[in-house]
């Protein structure tokens, strides 16, 4: 199995006519991914890779049926309603690819996620891959690399840097190791599906046996996962690795961001409590295959 | 995240209705005079600057009369604070403090919401004060939808032991300080303190706001200029390079100058990245081998040639770099090839004489590579390409290797032909790309049309034209790829070029002896 996305998800496409919507669908439907058909507004009844074009996404969903996923490749001011409007139409998961999104337009998609029990992942998300079988937004760039890129198996792998997700997905496969789902969270401080919502649909997945995890300063999501760890909901082996440690601190402007997260954000705070909980946790990037293949080694 | 100052945020907790102290900002000593006239009677001076604990600093003076302002004003004006120069300082009448209360807005990852933190007791070293009594404080998740209420504000109130009439007028504070905070897109907004002055007012005494960098667009009378946290004000270059950020979409564009003065006896380079994570790994790798990164750069999320091309142009307006070094994450998604040309272009430019070192890996690096060194090799310095399968320490070491064995040939710039009369031109998004046809006619391969990525050329007799409108390439189906340039010089007969024009860059490179 894997998580979120596999070859029998019913996907279309926000954006669909513009620049980066038509080619990243050319890479998803090379790929495997069953992209049924797109959306733009005022471009209805044209095709793009015969795929249909739809002015709204309850149309889209009215003509081609039930549709799992939604992957969005609008301008960021207008995602926001690009989500509400996938989500009305009853999609359950949206993927969020733009960057530059406002925070405030990201909490209202939080909010009706939630009030739907629909997830997404984004914004300023290069997608997510499982590896044989279908990508969802840009990971890869071209089927043809993905499909030499990432090679499938049993190991997840979670990420918050956009470029080190596929980087560490390819080294981990050239190093002959397997993967079920590659994700990138997104690089914002405020995501849909965090490091520890992905961990834990990881956790539930019976062919993920391995988790690797590229963390990095600030936010609180590499110590929600540590406490995932500690309190047993999460008991697969996770390999962890922060990066940032070398990057300048700031100097803080404001006292509310020191009272509220306490010591939360910073290298030295995230990998004590991963170690503490047990994780793997790397120092170096070129060690996480090596340390993910010795696990993999004493689960057989 | 853009920082305001206290004066500008106070402006707009006043114009949401909260009561701050009287005053007004200047930015010099005449202004100064004025303004304490104006008050008549006890004044503080506050510097306008981006650090905490101020009071300490002696960024806070206090004055009885005009000549004592003037004299604190005199001592206040161009002081560095934190790599910023003090010059504007906000005066106000000076309150009388009976009691002290923090506030504060803050957009929590965590919690997935605005929290609205309210502290009991409030001023200098609030921190400490939470930490030694945590029941002085509580905390608030909004609720996005339904925003924070009146009602919201007393319970939050209430449970620190404040009521009656002190719990109104602080729930007023609160309410309004969340509004504005929304209606600015703030991801911080904090008032420490509330005070309530002897005569019995409640005002905002100080007031820190920072703006979504991603929002500040809705917010164009807030007048923020680079809309991200610096930790010096922006340089020249800085502000060039934003300004070819916020007019070319495509792609991500960032750049920053990390070094302020250039110390001789340091070895700066220039550093030209793709994707936060896989940069930060690659500047490490060099600053391990003794050198300093003279700035930061990313280029990522698909880029189109020209935008690396103007970043590569700005990197070597820097003088003071002895080497250029390029990485990202190692494996890209992008089309490497267009970073390749927009690089080669920018390099041959500049005729380029420092070692360059360029990590490539991703889709297309073959190509890539094979572009950026082929297309190379007669510059005066040495331009390596590396692929996915080279790491990032290997690549580090080979820049290193290069700056050492410092092999620069005193090859001469070839000139380009002369133009003729007969040239076709169009516009592309943000340049304009021209044709000799005169040269175009005599070349055997015709390759801008073959190499073009858009394919929006053909040949009309013998010469290349553009196959859709010159509308729909000014519109961006021209995506710049710059093979028409680039694949024309090697392969053509020269007569292609594309002019992209960076505002403000020949007038900084002139002023500081760069050609």
């Amino acid at each position: 199995m894997s998580i979120l996305i596999d070859q029998h998800k019913k996907v279309i496409v926000q954006g669909i006519t513009g620049r980066e919507g038509m080619t990243r669908t050319r890479l998803m439907l090379d790929y495997g991914t069953q992209v049924l058909g797109g959306v733009t507004p005022g471009r209805g009844g044209q095709e793009v890779y015969g795929l249909p074009v739809f002015d709204t996404v309850q149309e889209a969903v009215d003509q081609l049926g039930n549709i799992d996923v939604s992957v969005i490749f609008v301008p960021a001011p207008l995602v926001k309603d690009a989500t509400l409007e996938a989500f009305d139409a009853g999609i359950m998961l949206a993927v969020l690819v733009p960057d530059r999104v406002p925070i405030y337009d990201v909490l209202e998609v939080h909010y009706y996620a939630q009030e739907r029990g629909a997830s997404f992942v984004g914004p300023n998300t290069l997608g997510l891959l499982s590896p044989g079988k279908a990508v969802l937004g840009m990971m890869g760039g071209h089927a043809k690399s993905a499909q030499a890129w990432f090679k499938p198996g049993n190991v997840g792998v979670t990420s918050r840097s956009g470029g080190m997700t596929s980087s560490l997905a390819y080294y981990l496969s050239q190093a002959g190791i397997g993967l079920s789902t590659i994700i990138h969270v997104g690089g914002d401080a405020l995501v849909g599906l965090p490091h520890p919502e992905v961990v834990k649909r990881f956790q539930e997945d019976p062919e993920t046996d391995v988790i690797v995890m590229f963390g990095e300063i600030g936010t609180s999501q590499e110590e929600k996962v540590a406490e995932l760890i500690a309190s047993g909901r999460v008991t697969k082996p996770l390999v962890a690795y922060i990066g940032g440690r070398a990057a300048q601190k700031g100097t803080r402007f404001s006292h509310a961001g020191a009272i509220i997260e306490g010591n939360r954000g910073t290298y030295e705070g995230k990998v004590k409590l991963l170690q503490e909980a047990g994780a793997h946790v790397v120092e170096e990037f070129q060690e996480i295959p090596k340390v993910t293949l010795k696990i993999l080694e004493n689960l057989s | 995240m853009a920082r305001l100052h206290e004066y500008q945020g106070k402006q707009l907790l006043k114009s949401s209705g909260i009561t701050v102290p009287e005053g007004k900002v200047a930015a010099s000593i005449e202004e100064v005079k004025k303004i304490v006239s104006e008050l008549d009677g006890d004044v503080v001076l506050k510097a306008q600057v981006w650090t905490t604990g101020r009071f300490s600093k002696g960024l806070i003076q206090f004055a009885q009369n005009s000549g004592e302002a003037t004299a604190s004003a005199g001592q206040l004006f161009g002081r560095e604070v934190n790599n910023f120069t003090i010059d504007r300082i906000l005066i106000e009448k000076k309150i009388n403090i009976e009691k002290e209360y923090f506030a504060s807005l803050i957009i929590s990852d965590s919690e997935a919401a605005p929290v609205m933190i309210f502290s009991a007791v409030g001023g200098t070293g609030v921190e400490e004060t939470v930490r030694e009594q945590p029941d002085k404080v509580v905390f608030f998740p909004i609720d996005i939808i339904r925003g924070f209420k009146d009602y919201h504000a007393r319970n939050m109130l209430r449970k620190v032991g404040i009521s009656g009439r002190e719990q109104r007028s602080l729930a007023d504070i609160l309410v309004k300080l969340w509004q504005t905070a929304h209606a600015y897109d703030a991801r911080s907004a904090e008032i420490n303190p509330i005070v309530l002055t002897r005569e019995g007012q409640f005002l905002a005494a100080d007031c820190r706001m920072t703006i979504d960098d991603y929002a500040v667009y809705r917010h164009p009378e807030l007048g923020i200029e680079i809309a991200r946290e610096l930790n010096h004000p922006p340089s020249e270059l800085d502000r060039i390079a934003y300004q070819v950020e916020k007019n070319d979409y495509r792609g991500t564009f960032y750049f920053i100058q990390m070094a302020q003065s250039f110390d001789s006896k340091e070895k700066y380079v220039g550093f030209h990245g793709a994707g936060g994570g896989g940069s930060m790994m690659s500047m490490d790798a060099v600053q391990r081998r003794g050198y300093k990164i003279a700035n930061f750069c990313d280029t990522s999320g698909n880029p189109p040639a020209s935008k690396v091309y103007r970043a590569a142009k700005i990197i070597l307006s820097q003088k003071n770099i002895i080497g250029y070094f390029g990485s990202g994450s190692g494996v890209a998604s992008q089309e490497q090839f267009h970073s390749a040309r927009g690089l080669v272009k920018a390099f041959r430019e500049d005729w380029v004489n420092i070692p360059v070192v360029i990590r490539l890996g991703g889709n297309s690096e073959d190509l890539a590579v094979q572009i950026l060194t082929d297309y190379t090799r007669d510059l005066p310095a040495p331009v390596e390409g590396y692929k996915k399968d080279d790491s990032v320490e290997f690549c580090a070491q080979r820049f290193d290797e290069l700056i050492r064995k410092s092999e620069i040939k005193k090859t001469k710039k070839p000139g380009r032909p002369p133009s003729s009369k007969n040239l076709y031109l169009f516009d592309s998004l943000t340049g304009t790309v021209s044709y000799d046809h005169d040269l175009c006619i005599e070349c055997e391969s015709k390759i801008c049309v073959s190499k073009c990525v858009p394919q929006i050329l053909k040949i009309e007799n013998d010469k290349p034209v553009l196959n859709i409108t010159r509308e729909e390439a000014k519109k961006g189906k021209c995506t710049e790829c710059l093979a028409c340039e680039v694949e024309c010089y090697f392969h053509g007969n020269k007569g292609g070029h594309v002019d992209l024009p960076i505002q403000g860059l020949p007038g900084y490179r002139k002023k500081t002896g760069l050609t």
